[in-house]
């Protein structure tokens, strides 16, 4: 039998014990299940890691070198893991160094509970030491946040903060404790949140929804499907399979929907945005029925709003209510949980093949490749192509790593190109576009799935902006292997530089640091390769090693990423070069 | 799409830092309100938001969308004008000699029912409750004499169609989870 207080529902679990707040917090933790944490000590979280010190054989604790360091390794464990990544930090510049990565959970809708320790409470408004407003600080780019002043409300109050990170559209939570909460003492009773009465995590599924996109789907002569990591923070992959499978229906991706359908598939039709695939881009605009799943129209899908799909019916699947119609207006919301509404929707679906249809996406294929991927992934010029990198990594890995981006030409470049067959392999960050992310999510990637290979792919700008964290993989010696693809510019930037500026290349050339010294000083085995012939033996030496490993590929310094649709175009004005 | 007067009503939880994250969405739309109150509602231990802006229908309906996914948020509405029933209140500190003075003044006042709050041998406070084109008249009319002071109150309104908060929070702790 459940206890309910007025708005809160509960489940008992432990019995009532007299301890500090400090103490409450790692008892929470330990209770939601969490066994490893990120972070970075300061004043006024000190005795919560007070706790950690003396809970040290239950709850994990990394040290990163910079608390955005331990935002980002929590996100990086919250994709591959589907668990909620916690990260951990002092007040004042601890806090505000969460800053970043909490905007880019909060964007990308990854389950995280950042912790933050506050001044005493006597001391708040007082332009403290180490003092900050980061209540006022994370508030819009938070899913909840809340100030605890008093240790009995610890317990409560995280439990509230996993429950609202990881239900419904998952997302960032931050709570900050005051110093004085955490020396105050509570009588310690841990009950698991099980709902809040003004919160609805998932909408209900209103059955002629149903009834009136099967007709649709039934009735779609061109239908396409466009997911995005609904699917894969519902863990929909086999309801999506499923109805790929009957429906015949092509399916493309966003960037955050990568590796939740195989890329093997036969309906796997590819990345629909500013840098994807020519046929699911050009299709958009000549489909007759659009099936958007899990996805959230983001600028960088759709193009120009006015010339976006315009001639197609659209039906969007998705769990939150404030995605629709925000972007693209639908003609029938399906709310829900994909899992769960693909399941319904399934019966009632027609086995289509849809074959001349998706012999349209085989012959932009066959262009794209004669004008883009046969050069990038083949290039006969001197000089080595990222996706040639790309190309040796997916057969070293057999497409079965976790691949993880940072930001810019390389990631467009991973996200084409890496291979994948099995879900929850793409860790990047697609919509904050964190450049720094990519280094300290394989730490968090890689021990949320220890079992599986990380590899990081970085450019050399992203990757000096979170570079310390090599000295977090050297502590704790996390097997990731690193590949930074270096063609000394913020090659993105440099691109558009090129394209849209007349090549006024403002701030873009980098003169960079020698990387395999620097990691060598980190005491990480490193190499570097500038030729083409010498590309495939590095790529096997450092997937076969146990350790840590960091390669370095020189690659062409002024290459584009093609096809692009510029910013304000048509989707179907992608440009193949 | 026109833009239009729209009143957004909020249901919410009693917890301090939610004004900050309801008024934080129209900070990142660069929208501003017309004004903003809140209050208990004839809920215990629910709050009322009443937001008063003008902006398009596409937009209140995607910023309604926003406040209601907030997580203390139990619902959010928007109404048009005819929907709802809605008042303002204003002060108004005048010069007391004006009385004598300015023998218009009276019949001013006279005629626009407002209530007088206080006199004292300096000064009278006048309070004028209604529509903001009534307490815009007013206004027009005792400008020229001179306000010592001058404030006005947000928005508040009820609607006239019922609005079931307390039919969705039974339903919260009737339903097992």
């Amino acid at each position: 039998m459940e206890t309910q207080t007025q708005s809160i529902k509960k489940e008992r679990t432990v019995r009532k014990e007299r301890i500090t707040g400090a103490e409450a917090v790692i008892r929470c933790l330990l209770a939601e299940g969490v066994d490893l944490i990120y972070g970075y000590p300061g004043g006024a979280i000190m005795p919560v890691y007070d706790e950690l010190y003396k809970f040290q054989d239950q709850l994990h604790h990394v040290l990163t070198r910079h608390e955005q360091g331990a935002t980002h390794a929590a996100q990086g464990y919250a994709r591959t893991s589907g668990k909620v990544g916690v990260a951990i930090a002092t007040s004042g510049p601890g806090a505000t160094n969460f800053v970043t990565g909490i905007a880019d959970a909060q964007i990308d809708s990854t389950p995280m509970v950042c912790i933050t320790g506050q001044v005493g409470s006597h001391l708040l408004g007082s332009d403290a030491f180490q003092e900050t407003d980061i209540i006022g600080i994370s508030t819009p780019i938070t899913k909840w946040n809340h100030q605890v002043t008093k240790a009995e409300d610890i317990p409560e109050i995280l439990a509230k903060a996993f429950y609202i990170a990881r239900s419904g559209r998952p997302g960032p939570v931050l709570i900050d404790i005051t110093k004085d909460a955490q020396f105050g003492e509570l009588d310690f009773e841990y009950t698991k949140c099980k709902g809040i009465r003004s919160y609805i995590p998932v909408p209900e599924t209103d059955p002629k929804s149903l009834e009136k996109a099967a007709a649709m789907i039934n009735a779609a002569k061109k239908p396409m499907i466009v997911f995005g990591q609904g699917v894969i923070l519902g863990e929909a992959e086999e309801e999506l399979q499923n109805f790929i499978q009957k429906s015949g229906i092509p399916a493309a991706w966003t960037i955050l929907g990568l590796s939740a359908l195989p890329t093997a598939h036969p309906l796997n039709v590819g990345m629909v945005g500013m840098h994807g695939n020519y046929g699911p881009n050009k299709l958009t605009n000549e489909c007759d029925l659009l099936l958007a799943i899990g996805m959230r129209f983001d600028d960088r899908v759709t193009g120009n709003l006015e010339t976006y799909a315009k001639q197609a019916k659209i039906v969007h699947f998705e769990i939150d209510p404030a995605e629709v119609n925000k972007n693209v207006k639908v003609d029938v919301a399906v709310m829900g949980n994909v899992k769960d509404t693909l399941a319904k929707i399934l019966p009632s679906v027609a086995a289509n093949s849809h074959t001349s249809w998706v012999q349209k996406f085989k012959d932009y294929d066959t262009i794209e490749f004669e004008k883009v991927i046969k050069n990038d992934l083949y290039p006969t010029q001197d000089g080595l192509s990222m996706g040639e990198v790309l190309r040796e990594i997916n057969e070293e890995t057999k497409g079965d790593a976790i691949i993880v981006s940072d930001v810019g030409q390389h990631q467009m470049i991973a996200c084409r190109y890496a291979a994948f067959t099995t879900t929850k392999s793409n860790v990047t960050s697609g919509g904050l576009g964190t450049m720094g992310f990519a280094l300290p999510a394989a730490i968090g990637a890689k021990m949320g799935a220890p079992e599986r290979e990380v590899v990081a792919i970085i450019g050399d700008g992203g990757y000096q902006m979170t570079i310390q964290e090599l000295g977090t993989i050297f502590q704790t010696k996390v097997p990731v292997k690193i590949v930074v693809l270096n063609n000394d510019f913020l090659g993105m930037v440099r691109q558009w530089q090129q394209l849209f500026f007349d090549k006024r290349y403002a701030s873009t050339e980098m003169v960079n640091p020698d990387f395999v010294t620097i990691a060598q000083g980190y005491h990480i085995a490193a190499k570097r390769v500038t030729k083409r012939k010498d590309l495939q033996e590095a790529i096997a030496e450092m997937i076969a090693s146990k350790e840590p490993y960091f390669l370095e590929v020189c690659v062409e310094k002024e290459n584009n990423v093609f096809p692009m649709i510029p910013t304000g175009a048509s989707v179907s004005d992608i440009r193949l070069e | 799409m026109e833009k239009e007067n729209f009143t957004i009503s909020v249901y919410t939880e009693n917890n301090i830092g939610l004004l900050n994250r309801i008024s934080a969405i129209f900070l990142k739309r660069h929208i501003n309100l017309d004004s903003m109150t809140a209050s208990q509602s004839e809920i215990k231990d629910v709050f009322r938001f009443t937001i008063a802006v003008k902006v398009t229908e596409e937009q209140v309906q995607k910023i309604v969308g926003q406040i209601e996914k907030q997580i203390e948020v139990i619902r959010a509405f928007y109404h048009k004008e005819e929907e709802i029933i809605y008042q303002e209140t204003a002060l108004f500190k005048v010069a007391s000699k004006l009385l004598f003075e300015e023998r218009q003044i009276q019949n001013v006042i006279k005629n626009s029912h407002a209530n007088i709050v206080t006199v004292t041998p300096e000064f009278f406070v006048l309070e004028k409750t209604g529509r903001r084109r009534e307490v815009d008249a007013l206004y027009h009319k005792l400008e020229p004499y001179g306000l010592m002071q001058f404030t006005r109150s947000g928005r508040i309104a009820v609607t006239k169609e019922k609005l079931h908060i307390s039919t969705i929070l039974e339903k919260f702790t009737t339903e097992t989870v």
